[in-house]
């Protein structure tokens, strides 16, 4: 009997809770269905002061206007150092925002992993002089804000002459030590013996960390890969202070601007909104499995 | 032991060209575009630095400015309004949802933790400029439904009131941090020793005193991780600001990460700016030391 009320009390308070996260979670999914259903609204349904829940009429007005506004070459490749450049033909400067934020996002996810995981990997297995340092360092950097030093890179970047490039974006990201960190924790799974036995075998440094511990640090790289693609896609700060000329812009900034120009005209702010949002949601769901090991590993004595 | 130590010697030159050689890339980046701009970051802080012009040595002056600067006083106090709210409120919250759903049925607690982490993914801009039309004046659906049910007599102006506007900046903010937290949590509590938990209720432990006794020391790491990243993102909260009041009405809702963009690109002033990044620095640091101390502590 007492029992029977506990068992029934404690199943009560878990149909609520979850009753009431389904309410909550319908809340948080709702400012996203907003920016899709509005960006195919009239601008009459959007200016209405009885909001349309579900659009009567779907019309693409909003995304012909965002494709019409400005025009600029679909790509623009400057090689760093070198003042070679090749570009592409005229289009739509939305699509071109586009190109450089994919390119933007691929660029730092493939230094990014290339460079820690090779580093990750020397500070779990090598003991090397130095790497305590080195690696309290990275530990210190990772807690403070990367915003404060947003002046210097400033210059900095302009003295390299990368200002308003899309580089001067990718390297700050690439800089920036959490992927080392998240390497060393998954490299500290190589067993020494396998490194031992490729020693022994006249493996050099190089053939080790290739043919051992590449493929089992394969899945930390794979986290890796999506969590940097992701985050430097929304790294909107930086994206903010580094681009500032039409051709440069990234989705996001592009969407910002839209908004300074036209701050009335939501149904044009929401097709560059879901622009932007749909294209990396689909890269979070495809690959959500390594995203959240990758968010959970550098958890892990963080 | 005479014999061994040239070895071991050879063998530690060895390792430490080999480490290097592997980290060489990653601290080219790393020394460059992080560990160098934040020692320019404090030299800089100590000079008068603008635009087209060398810097001129001023001392401490930055600093004694500041805090005679009403602005970045307020900033400071809305900086701190937001991570004292944001803070405990993303973390209880998003344990409580985790205590929930960690052990539904796979597809249904992945569902949720899916949705919960939207707003971070669909990304700062989208969110906000959404936002922004949902509290708009006139077209926004927060004043038509407040309006409608009577909630609202008249219908507010929620961004441009320095009543409600940074109150609604905070409450967009919450939407975009407990993504994170949640995926953490499920995954602690997912981790949680069953047999702990078996033989509590074996012994007749209520729901609640399992959940307190056992499985809350074993997700203590969590929660403090949790803590930190909650604190660095809550002081770094900057498109919500920019996009949405940028600072106003009235700088009521500057925050220090916010007024140092408005230094460095509205009125140049390079040094002063920094000198600002070197505080929020700083108290950032103390912040997490004091969290580490507490965490130890419990």
């Amino acid at each position: 009997m007492n029992n029977n009320t506990k068992f029934n009390r404690s199943s009560a308070y878990k149909i609520i809770s979850v009753a009431a996260i389904t309410i909550i979670a319908i809340a948080f999914a709702f400012p996203l269905y907003w920016i899709i259903t509005g960006s195919f609204k009239t601008s009459t349904a959007i200016n209405a002061t009885t909001p349309q829940w579900w659009p009567q009429e779907w019309v693409m007005d909003n995304y012909e206007k965002l494709f019409s506004r400005q025009v600029a070459p679909l790509w623009e490749l400057h090689i760093p150092f070198t003042g070679i450049s090749l570009s592409g033909p005229e289009m739509p400067a939305a699509l071109r925002w586009l190109v450089n934020t994919v390119f933007m996002a691929v660029a730092s996810m493939v230094l990014t992993c290339f460079t820690s995981a090779m580093a990750g990997y020397a500070l779990a297995k090598k003991r090397f002089v130095g790497r305590a340092v080195v690696f309290s360092l990275i530990v210190c950097a990772m807690a403070l804000p990367k915003q404060v030093i947003l002046i210097p890179l400033l210059r900095e970047m302009s003295s390299l002459e990368l200002y308003n490039t899309i580089w001067a974006v990718i390297f700050p990201i690439v800089g920036w030590p959490f992927g080392v960190f998240l390497m060393k924790q998954f490299a500290e799974g190589i067993p020494g013996e396998m490194m031992e036995a490729a020693r022994i075998d006249g493996a050099g440094e190089w053939k080790t960390f290739y043919t051992i511990a590449l493929p089992l640090i394969k899945p930390g790289i794979g986290a890796l890969a999506i969590f940097t693609f992701i985050n430097s896609w929304n790294d909107y700060f930086m994206q903010l202070i580094m681009l500032s000329s039409t051709d440069t812009l990234t989705i996001s900034l592009g969407i910002a601007k839209l908004q300074a120009e036209n701050a009335t005209d939501f149904g044009l702010i929401m097709a560059g909104a879901s622009l932007a949002a749909i294209p990396i949601i689909i890269v979070f769901l495809v690959f959500q499995k390594y995203f959240t090991k990758g968010i959970t590993m550098g958890a892990v004595k963080g | 032991m005479t014999k061994k130590n040239p070895m071991s010697r050879a063998l530690v030159r060895r390792e430490t060209i080999a480490g290097y050689a592997f980290m060489v890339p990653s601290l080219i980046f790393f020394l460059g575009f992080v560990i160098y701009p934040m020692v320019q970051c404090v030299i800089t802080s100590f000079f008068d630095s603008t635009m087209n012009r060398a810097d001129i040595f001023v001392g401490l002056a930055n600093y004694t400015e500041l805090f005679q600067d009403e602005i970045f006083m307020g900033a400071l106090k809305n900086t701190f309004i937001i991570v004292i709210v944001s803070v405990p409120v993303t973390c209880v919250f998003s344990l409580w949802v985790s205590s929930v759903i960690y052990d539904l049925k796979g597809p249904i607690c992945s569902a949720f933790r899916c949705i919960f982490y939207l707003p971070v993914v669909t990304g700062s801009v989208a969110v906000t400029v959404v936002w922004k039309w949902m509290f708009n004046n006139y077209y926004g659906i927060f004043n038509y439904v407040g309006t409608s049910t009577g909630l609202l007599k008249q219908n507010i102006n929620w961004l441009g009131d320095e009543r409600f506007a940074l109150g609604c900046i905070i409450l967009i903010l919450l939407t975009t941090s407990v993504g994170q937290p949640i995926v953490l949590y499920v995954s602690a509590l997912n981790n949680v020793d069953q047999s702990l938990v078996e033989a509590a209720e074996v012994d007749g432990a209520t729901k609640m005193q399992c959940f307190w006794k056992i499985k809350w020391p074993q997700i203590m790491p969590t929660t403090l991780y949790i803590l930190v990243i909650t604190t660095i993102n809550s002081f770094q909260c900057f498109a919500l600001i920019q996009l949405l009041t940028s600072g106003g009405p009235n700088h009521s809702t500057d925050t220090i990460m916010y007024y140092i963009y408005y230094n460095a690109f509205k009125l140049y002033r390079y040094g002063y700016g920094n000198a600002m990044g070197v505080i929020l620095a700083i108290i950032i640091a103390v912040l997490s030391a004091v969290q580490f101390k507490m965490a130890k502590t419990d």
